[in-house]
């Protein structure tokens, strides 16, 4: 795969508002929140919530339906504007300030809840679209694919195995498939930071299994937050689970540290 | 390159098919109409070039209409004011030509002799020049639709609610151009075209000039907007159709794309508004009522959304539909129109190209 | 007409004639100057028998034979100085000629002996005829009535008749208390009056020398300018009112079918016309009856029938098999508004039909002088406030109102329970059709009811919805409102077209800034 393994710190000291080379995550740390208020009519979907990444970290986020990890994505990829808080992309990249395509150009890939992917176009065009790529519309028209572009797409088609399918109407994909495909997608972004919102819900035990695998190699590379259900899943990928409830960090740590949690057990045997 | 540009716009078949149109447009009509003699029953009449002249301009507007809508997903009820813009802009030339020919016989259009005025309004500066009223032609649709769709994208505005205000937006923009004082001539709009380019207007040459012109144009947009749709930008397009969010995701601007599309598919709706009106001979406010902007999208609906050459034969269907029924039973055209859209909508979401394309 | 039928008859039957010779001969032998001197005479009398001859001059039957003056109806001639019978009619007789200047002045002259009539409305009508064209001569003859009369609103009107009077004759003391008086009206031609008083002239003096007067006159135009304001800004209000629950009415079957449901549709407007077609039958039906005054109690409910019905087949035919696809909704519901303006056309023909008011919806309130709310428009503002109301207990109170509500919020969640999601759907599009046609009978007793009737109000219902935000009443209700007043304060301000223009570009630039509408729920359902 193309994706450049670095982890280096101190890279690039330009301050370029999208541009990736701008990343400045001198303290190791590739996402900071801090004190994140989001409210809906009242209600508090987010309640100063904090919660910071590290370069290369694979995160777990879980919490009963409604804690607020749905919002606190929407949040970091620019759909939800905070009422209270800051959200930066390493040292310098205000993400409260750009829109969600330059928060993608700066490096954040999100899949959806719902596995979104374009179901009319076939599933090599849904990953030549979402490479990474100049997006602007003067670009945009005159493109064509060089041959590395095409290596890249067959390389990933590979790794969602979806090679034999290329060519496929991707509405036509089973679910399992689909979100496969969203996740080839965000790797075609070639993303710092993966953002991945309940990405095993609908897969086969065996899907799941390979989805845990995938998953584990691209950390390190990549930052990685992961938000799921499904506690098995949870329990072989992790190493750092965060628990939101209410809209806040109810516990952090490990899956043995959180797991004995008063806080967290009775939140979820309360529940 | 240039080959694999001409393969990927059409197959062989799609290039043979335009190759024919092309040997009617420019060879078959005007030797029939010129060459023939008016007693021959090869004759082809004025009436018809003009009437085909006239679905050729609507033909235009549809694919421009399957640019925003078939593609793009943004269904607009104001194609029908971009494309007055461009007939208003082109007709103050035309109304210039008529020089002092008018029944008033005065320099100044007859509608402005009659309201007294003694001087032209702003609005008609330097609109005797050919090239700058052809400017404005491109200049105030494009410049309209700019404007208002960077208001409505960049607030996110979708779906039904951008169809209605593109509706109200015409609906204004034709209580406006009913006003007199407005200076485009109120109710009556500009007609009694005499020439253009100093030509008289009303020869069989001109008529056949414009009617190749416009079949020029059509073809022209239909390559630029096949050249779109099947490049990388078209299949964005598509995408912010279905799933705009996820094009959002993936690091486009929807909004530019959006505004693109927009703009140009106003700018080509104002040419073929242009070439609408000395090929008709009369422009007034009603082209800008919401009731006509609907029936564009019609087109597009009965040739079959998101195929380019189905909104043109969809234009075609109904136009020519309409001048029979007109014609024939004036008074169950709006029937027929009415029950076509409802059918069409019900049985036959793809269209006629659609239809076609199961039965093959 | 009948008015002066009553008039001359009561001159007539009270019959004691008594007039002075000379006057009488003025008028039937003199020159305009004299004649119209003799009218001012005989007003100043002010009784009967110069009534009795003041009309017979209006009517031509005033006729001279050598030295007689005699008033001729038919074969029958009297002296009139005497009232005394004149037979045989004498053969050699010469129309009296009256010049324009003179009937004018007659005109007036009747207008101000009517002043001592018996009956109020009479009175009335003279009085406001008086107001602005009386002319000097005439103030003994107000100040006579002014003594007698007993209405609050005849004097009011005489009082100032009066006052405008006095003002250019009177003592100091008259004057100032007639300025003062003036300053009481609520007639915008008092304020040219006043406005005459306080005139500078060419020199640099002012028109009225006294400046006690001018003062006085200051305060009065103070008062009366306050007023005036007061009445023009009711009557604003009062049309605004008017128009926001046209609006209103419009938009409501709207802010079901289109707010709660969802689903969009074109066709609305066309229910409007067919409410205002059906009221239009029922008035026929009873115009061959004695109720013809009763015939709205019929067609109200009526019209919301025929619609609901229109609506509800409309649903189940076509509207049911695009749920979820709103532009094709869009579309369908377009071609069923063609046909329905075509079926209109083919029915009753392409020509606006006469819908008439009932006896009781002519007419109207005035308020203050040109501020006039005819009942029609105020019959309509309490019509949609009970529709709104009625509609508002529907959905908040009834079963029906309840489903309704519990499909458009969770649709597979309340199918789940039992609730019969597609009937309530066919059900709630009749409620908003049936809505739709009551607005349709309410807009036919104002407007013009024509096939093209709908195509005029979709594009304000949906401006009305779209503002109020999707899904909410009180929305709905105040974007009527608002735009109703919007538009009738730029309309007097800019001009109708103008104004409708402003609305809707505001409209469209308002709706970036909150694409859910006024009352904007921020919700991810709606963003999807
Ligand atoms: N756009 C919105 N409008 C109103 N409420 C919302 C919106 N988005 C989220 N919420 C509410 O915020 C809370 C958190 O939602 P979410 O982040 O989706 O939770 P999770 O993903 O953890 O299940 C929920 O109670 C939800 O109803
Ligand atoms: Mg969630």
């Amino acid at each position: 795969m193309s994706i450049s393994a670095t982890t280096a710190t101190g890279e690039g000291g330009s301050l370029g508002r999208v541009a990736r080379e701008g990343l400045d995550s001198t303290h190791g740390v590739v996402l900071y929140m801090e004190d994140i208020s989001v409210s809906f009519d009242g209600f508090k979907a987010l309640n100063k919530l904090s919660l910071s990444i590290d370069i290369g970290e694979l995160r777990c986020v879980i919490g009963p339906n409604g804690a607020g990890k749905t919002t606190m994505m929407d949040v970091i990829t620019g759909k939800t504007r905070p009422d209270e808080g800051t959200v930066y992309f390493g040292q310098t990249i205000d993400l409260t300030r750009l829109s969600e395509a330059q928060i993608s150009t700066a490096g954040i890939g999100r899949k959806f809840q719902k596995p979104t992917i374009f179901e009319h176009h076939s599933v090599f065009e849904n990953l030549e679209l979402s490479m990474k790529a100049d997006k602007r519309v003067r670009k945009t028209l005159f493109s064509s694919l060089s041959s590395a572009q095409k290596d890249s797409i067959a390389e990933t088609l590979k790794t969602i195995r979806l090679n034999d399918s290329a060519d496929r109407v991707a509405g036509l994909l089973s679910h399992g498939q689909k979100q496969w495909l969203e996740i080839g997608m965000l790797l075609m972004q070639e993303p710092r930071l993966l953002l991945l919102d309940e990405p095993v819900a609908g897969m086969s035990d065996d899907e799941t299994e390979r989805t845990g695998e995938l998953f584990l190699s691209l950390a390190g590379k990549h930052s990685l937050v992961v938000v799921e259900h499904d506690m098995a899943f949870v329990e072989k990928i992790a190493r750092k689970i965060t628990v939101l409830h209410e809209g806040g960090v109810l516990a952090e740590g490990s899956m043995s540290e959180v797991q004995n949690d008063p806080k967290v057990i009775e939140v979820y045997l309360g529940r | 390159m240039t080959g694999g540009i001409s393969r990927r716009l059409y197959g062989p078949r799609g290039w043979a098919i335009l190759a024919l149109f092309c040997v009617a447009v420019f060879g078959v009509m005007p030797v029939l109409n010129l060459a023939v003699p008016a007693d021959s029953p090869f004759h082809v009449s004025a009436y018809w070039v003009t009437l085909l002249g006239k679905i050729m301009c609507y033909a235009i507007v549809a694919v421009a209409m399957d640019l925003v809508w078939g593609y793009a997903g943004i269904l607009s009820l104001g194609h029908g004011l971009f494309f007055a813009l461009g007939g208003y802009s082109f007709g103050m030339y035309l109304m210039r030509q008529i020089g002092s020919d008018g029944q008033y016989r005065q320099p100044m259009p007859d509608f402005m002799v009659f309201l007294d005025w003694k001087e032209f309004p702003w609005q008609w500066w330097n609109s005797d020049s050919f090239w700058w009223c052809a400017m404005l032609v491109i200049v105030v649709p494009g410049l309209l639709a700019y404007v208002f769709g960077y208001f409505a994208f960049r607030s996110r505005v979708k779906g039904v609610y951008l169809s209605i205000i593109t509706q109200a937006l015409t609906f204004a923009a034709m209580l406006l151009f009913f006003r007199n004082a407005t200076g485009f001539g109120g109710n009556n709009g500009f007609t009694d075209f005499r020439r253009i380019l100093d030509i008289p207007i009303a020869t069989p040459q001109t008529r056949m000039a414009l009617f190749a012109i416009t079949g020029a144009t059509l073809i022209g947009t239909l390559l630029l907007a096949r050249w779109l749709t099947t490049s990388r930008f078209g299949r964005v397009l598509a995408a912010i159709r279905d799933a705009e969010q996820r094009v959002m995701f993936c690091g486009y601007d929807t909004v530019h794309y959006k505004l693109f599309v927009w703009t140009l598919s106003a700018v080509i709706c104002g040419v073929a508004g242009a070439l609408y009106v000395p090929q008709v001979g009369i422009i007034n406010p009603g082209e800008m009522s919401p009731a006509n902007s609907i029936e564009i999208a019609i087109w597009v609906a009965v040739g079959g959304r998101g195929t380019l050459i189905g909104p043109l034969i969809g234009a075609g269907l109904v136009n020519g539909a309409k001048s029979y029924f007109t014609q024939a039973f004036p008074e169950y055209w709006l029937f027929a129109l009415g029950l076509i859209f409802i059918l069409v909508t019900l049985f036959l979401p793809q269209g006629v190209m659609g239809f076609l394309g199961k039965k093959k | 007409m009948r008015i002066l039928l009553t008039i001359s008859l009561w001159l007539f039957a009270s019959g004691a004639f008594a007039l002075d010779a000379a006057t009488v001969n003025k008028l039937g032998f003199g020159d305009g100057d004299e004649k119209i001197a003799a009218i001012a005479a005989l007003v100043a009398e002010g009784d009967p028998a110069a009534a009795a001859l003041l009309q017979a001059a209006t009517d031509g039957e005033l006729q001279t034979a050598g030295k007689l003056v005699l008033i001729v109806k038919g074969e029958e001639a009297v002296n009139a100085a005497t009232g005394a019978k004149v037979t045989p009619l004498p053969e050699e007789r010469e129309d009296v000629i009256l010049n324009n200047r003179v009937r004018r002045e007659l005109g007036g002259a009747m207008a101000a002996l009517k002043l001592i009539s018996p009956d109020r409305a009479t009175r009335l009508a003279a009085a406001k005829e008086l107001t602005g064209n009386a002319d000097q001569a005439m103030l003994p003859l107000i100040k006579k009535a002014l003594a007698s009369e007993t209405d609050a609103g005849v004097k009011q009107l005489l009082e100032l008749t009066q006052a405008t009077l006095e003002l250019k004759t009177g003592t100091k003391e008259s004057r100032i208390a007639a300025v003062r008086t003036l300053g009481l009206s609520t007639n915008p031609n008092t304020k040219m009056l006043l406005l005459g008083i306080l005139e500078k002239s060419k020199e640099g003096g002012y028109a009225e020398p006294d400046e006690d007067i001018r003062i006085e006159a200051q305060k009065s135009l103070k008062a009366l300018e306050g007023r005036l304001a007061w009445g023009e800004r009711a009557g604003v209000l009062f049309t605004s009112v008017s128009l926001g629950s046209i609006l209103l009415l419009a938009a409501l079957g709207l802010a079901i079918t289109y707010g709660l449901m969802g689903v969009i549709n074109m066709a609305h407007g066309e229910l409007i016309m067919v409410g205002a077609y059906t009221t239009y039958v029922v008035q026929n039906l009873f115009k061959r009856t004695d109720f013809f005054d009763w015939y709205l109690l019929a067609a109200v409910p009526a019209s919301f029938i025929a619609a609901a019905a229109v609506g509800m087949a409309l649903e189940r035919l076509v509207i049911r098999w695009l749920y979820g696809r709103p532009l094709e909704t869009l579309l369908a519901t377009w071609g069923i508004s063609l046909m329905l303006i075509q079926t209109v056309r083919t029915i009753f023909g392409a020509q606006n039909v006469q819908v008439e008011n009932p006896a009781f919806m002519s007419g109207g309130m005035e308020l203050l002088t040109g501020v006039v709310m005819p009942w029609s428009r105020i019959v309509i503002i309490c019509f949609a406030g009970a529709v709104l109301v009625g509609m508002w207990l529907l959905l908040t109170k009834t079963r029906l109102g309840l489903f309704v509500r519990a499909v458009t919020q969770n649709r597979p969640m309340a199918s789940c329970v039992g609730v019969p999601t597609a009937r309530v759907d066919t059900w709630a599009f009749g409620l908003g059709s049936g809505i739709a046609g009551l607005a349709g009978c309410a807009l036919s007793q104002i407007g013009n009811v024509g096939p093209d009737l709908g195509q005029s109000y979709i594009v304000d219902s949906f401006m009305v919805v779209v503002l109020g935000g999707v899904g909410q009443l009180a929305g709905t209700v105040y974007a009527a409102l608002g735009l109703g007043f919007a538009n009738k304060l730029l309309e007097a301000w800019q001009g109708a077209v103008l104004a409708k223009i402003a609305v809707l570009v505001f409209i469209i630039f308002f709706i970036q800034k909150r694409p859910q509408g006024m009352f904007a729920l921020r919700g991810r359902a709606l963003d999807a």
